[in-house]
């Protein structure tokens, strides 16, 4: 009875209570989009390991380092791989079909990054053609690139058509690993700027580094920043993390209001919610006062108007996380390149519970309080 | 006969800011058990005011209500809402059900507070809801029943508890005449048959004729019935 009572209270009006649950359906879907886009950002510092270091030119990312560098990294205590790489910058045929192409010292490279997965065979075709490129699963899909298919990027650092060979295909680990780059060999990029322009020629954009522990990353940092102390061209290590980081924080301004937002929503949609539920109870007032005439106590009228709260934005919540999973893909196709992982986590999930839980206290807290404490003649007035 | 209700020396008072006002003055009245009265009196004088105060409603400033035997007025609001649970039946102008719940839920409704269970509860509901001739009418809800058969289903939650004290605010004062005649018959026969003490304020000459007593409210004082009020009555 207690339940049929709160569940047809909550669909008296049928309009009303459908718009609230469909506002607070949307509330919670744009909420939980929101959060995606945030930690689709992030994605890529999450997905970095904490035992790999970035050494790259202290003075800024654009300028470079001696490939000579390398042998005395290996030498330092505590490094246990080093690789290294440039950032290549090419276009695939317009501008529009953005990715990140790097390239590297593929052998160790591959190495440090175990969570790209490739098959053995293709990695060694990849490893032994010197034109040879590897490519994420989702560029593949999205140009349509098989194995041994050519790929033309057009250098905008490095001028000209470069012809590569689709030798690898690689799959991330997990769903968090971006499936969107594009490596190919730093010594085919090397051997051609050698002959175009030759003072570019010996120069890498940043060492990738493997730790034999991570616990010395600080340690190991130092040492490697100490040893070219005074070079001409000094370094900046950090951790993978850290150097992910730091490419975010240009947009971290805009991630905080983005996360603002979300919050802002949920309170707007709060105060709805409360007003749905202060207009139903304000109506009802009459037969609040009815049920304790008869002797029910206010445990019994906070029961009815939470329960009716409740239901009203489970309904909602429900609605809004069901939506949440359809609109994030139909996001993923539409910008997918601009977020390679796009995924609702299961937290963004629980802090969509916790927001509707919050909504439904929340907009019965006030409702509730009055029903309690008005008098029974009174309440019985507003119908007597 | 024993009288169930004394109502001794009760005065009440309201507030409105600065300045109080006094509604009953120094009010004394006795009911015995089985006994129907009518209040009756100008609109104002705060005969629902005294309704309230004897089922428990509402608290007194001054003198003690006694039904029997137990001094309400001592009683803390909780006490009070469990007290009217088993001891009181309301019947209200405006019927007072709740639209969202059946003819029969209704009824049932003040059981949820007893110790039935569920066939019993439902058992009861529907030998009320007999008693008051709708049995035909239990799954409707309350806007699918005309006023009159709202205010039978209102009797019918006032005594499914089997209560020892019936009040009714101007029960027919919504009504037209026959349904008004229909409500008032099944009060008298619930007095008449069951026993029940009834206390019900109307404005109702027709109404007042079917009680044992009458008494008049002017102006926060108590008395007998005016000659012209009795006799319009009669
Ligand atoms: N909650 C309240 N606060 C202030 N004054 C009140 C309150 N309730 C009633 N009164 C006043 O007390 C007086 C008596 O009210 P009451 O409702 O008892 O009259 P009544 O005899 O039942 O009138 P009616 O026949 O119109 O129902 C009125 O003057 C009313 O304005
Ligand atoms: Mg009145």
């Amino acid at each position: 009875m207690r339940l049929k009572l709160l569940f047809r209270n909550a669909f008296r009006h049928k309009l009303r209570t459908g718009l609230t649950v469909v506002g607070i359906g949307v509330a919670i879907l744009a909420f939980g989009l929101l959060r995606t886009v945030v930690s689709a950002w992030y994605a890529g510092v999450d997905a970095s390991s904490a035992s790999r270091l970035v050494t790259r030119n202290a003075i800024s990312l654009v300028f470079t380092l001696p490939v000579s560098y390398r042998d005395k990294i290996r030498s330092v205590d505590g490094v246990n791989r080093v690789s290294y790489g440039s950032w290549f910058g090419g276009v695939y045929i317009n501008e529009k079909n953005f990715f990140a192409n790097f390239a590297v010292e593929a052998d160790n490279y591959l190495s440090l990054y175990p969570e790209f997965i490739l098959k053995p065979e293709e990695k060694t075709n990849f490893l032994r053609d010197r034109k040879g490129c590897v490519v994420g699963k989702k560029l593949a899909a999205r140009f349509n690139l098989s194995i041994n298919d050519t790929v033309t990027l057009k250098g905008t650092i490095f001028p000209g058509n470069w012809d590569f060979v689709v030798r690898a295909i690689y799959a991330g680990r997990d769903a968090s690993i971006d499936e969107n780059q594009f490596f190919f060999h730093w010594d085919y990029l090397n051997e051609t700027v050698k002959k175009k322009y030759a003072r570019r020629a010996d120069q890498v954009g940043f060492y990738m580094i493997g730790l034999k522990k991570p616990e010395t990353a600080a340690d190991t940092s130092r040492a490697i920043d100490h040893l070219f102390k005074n070079s001409y061209a000094e370094t900046l290590t950090e951790t993978e993390k850290a150097f992910q980081l730091s490419f975010i924080s240009m947009s971290e301004a805009i991630l905080t209001v983005i996360e603002l937002v979300s919050i802002v929503v949920i309170v707007i949609i709060m105060a709805v919610a409360a007003n749905t539920m202060a207009m139903s109870s304000r109506e009802r007032a009459g037969e609040y006062a009815v049920f304790k005439t008869l002797g029910f106590g206010g445990r019994f009228l906070v029961m009815l108007i939470f329960g009716e709260s409740i239901v009203i934005a489970g309904l909602g919540t429900g609605l809004g996380m069901a939506l949440t999973y359809p609109a994030a893909r139909a996001f993923r196709s539409s910008l997918g390149n601009f977020f390679p992982v796009f995924q609702v986590d299961p937290e963004t999930l629980y802090l969509d519970m916790a927001a509707g839980m919050m909504i439904a206290c929340i907009s019965a807290l006030f409702p509730a309080w009055r029903a309690v404490r008005v008098r029974i003649a009174d309440g019985l007035g507003r119908i007597g | 006969m024993p009288s169930i209700i004394d109502v001794q020396n009760v005065s009440k008072y309201y507030h409105r800011g600065a300045e109080s006002i006094q509604v009953l003055d120094n009010i004394s009245l006795t009911i015995e058990t089985g006994q129907f009265l009518a209040l009756m009196g100008p609109s104002g004088s705060g005969k629902s005011t005294l309704l309230n105060l004897i089922a428990g409603l509402d608290q007194a400033d001054q003198g003690r209500i006694v039904v029997d035997g137990l001094d309400i007025t001592r009683l803390s609001e909780t006490q009070l809402a469990n007290w009217r649970a088993g001891h009181v039946g309301f019947i209200f102008q405006f019927y007072n059900l709740i639209p969202v719940l059946t003819a029969l839920e209704n009824v049932e409704l003040p059981l949820m507070l007893s110790r039935l269970n569920r066939k019993e509860r439902r058992e009861h509901a529907q030998t009320a809801l007999a008693l008051v001739s709708l049995d035909d009418r239990m799954r409707h809800y309350p806007r699918q029943l005309s006023g009159g058969q709202q205010q039978r289903v209102a009797i019918a939650r006032a005594i499914v508890t089997d209560p020892t004290l019936l009040v009714a605010d101007e029960p027919t004062g919504d009504l037209d005449r026959n349904s008004a005649e229909d409500v008032l018959t099944l009060l008298d026969s619930l007095t008449r048959d069951l026993g029940k003490t009834i206390v019900m304020v109307t404005h109702d000459p027709r109404a007042a004729r079917k009680a044992h007593v009458m008494k008049y409210l002017e102006k926060g004082l108590l008395t007998d019935a005016p000659q012209a009020v009795v006799s319009e009555c009669v």
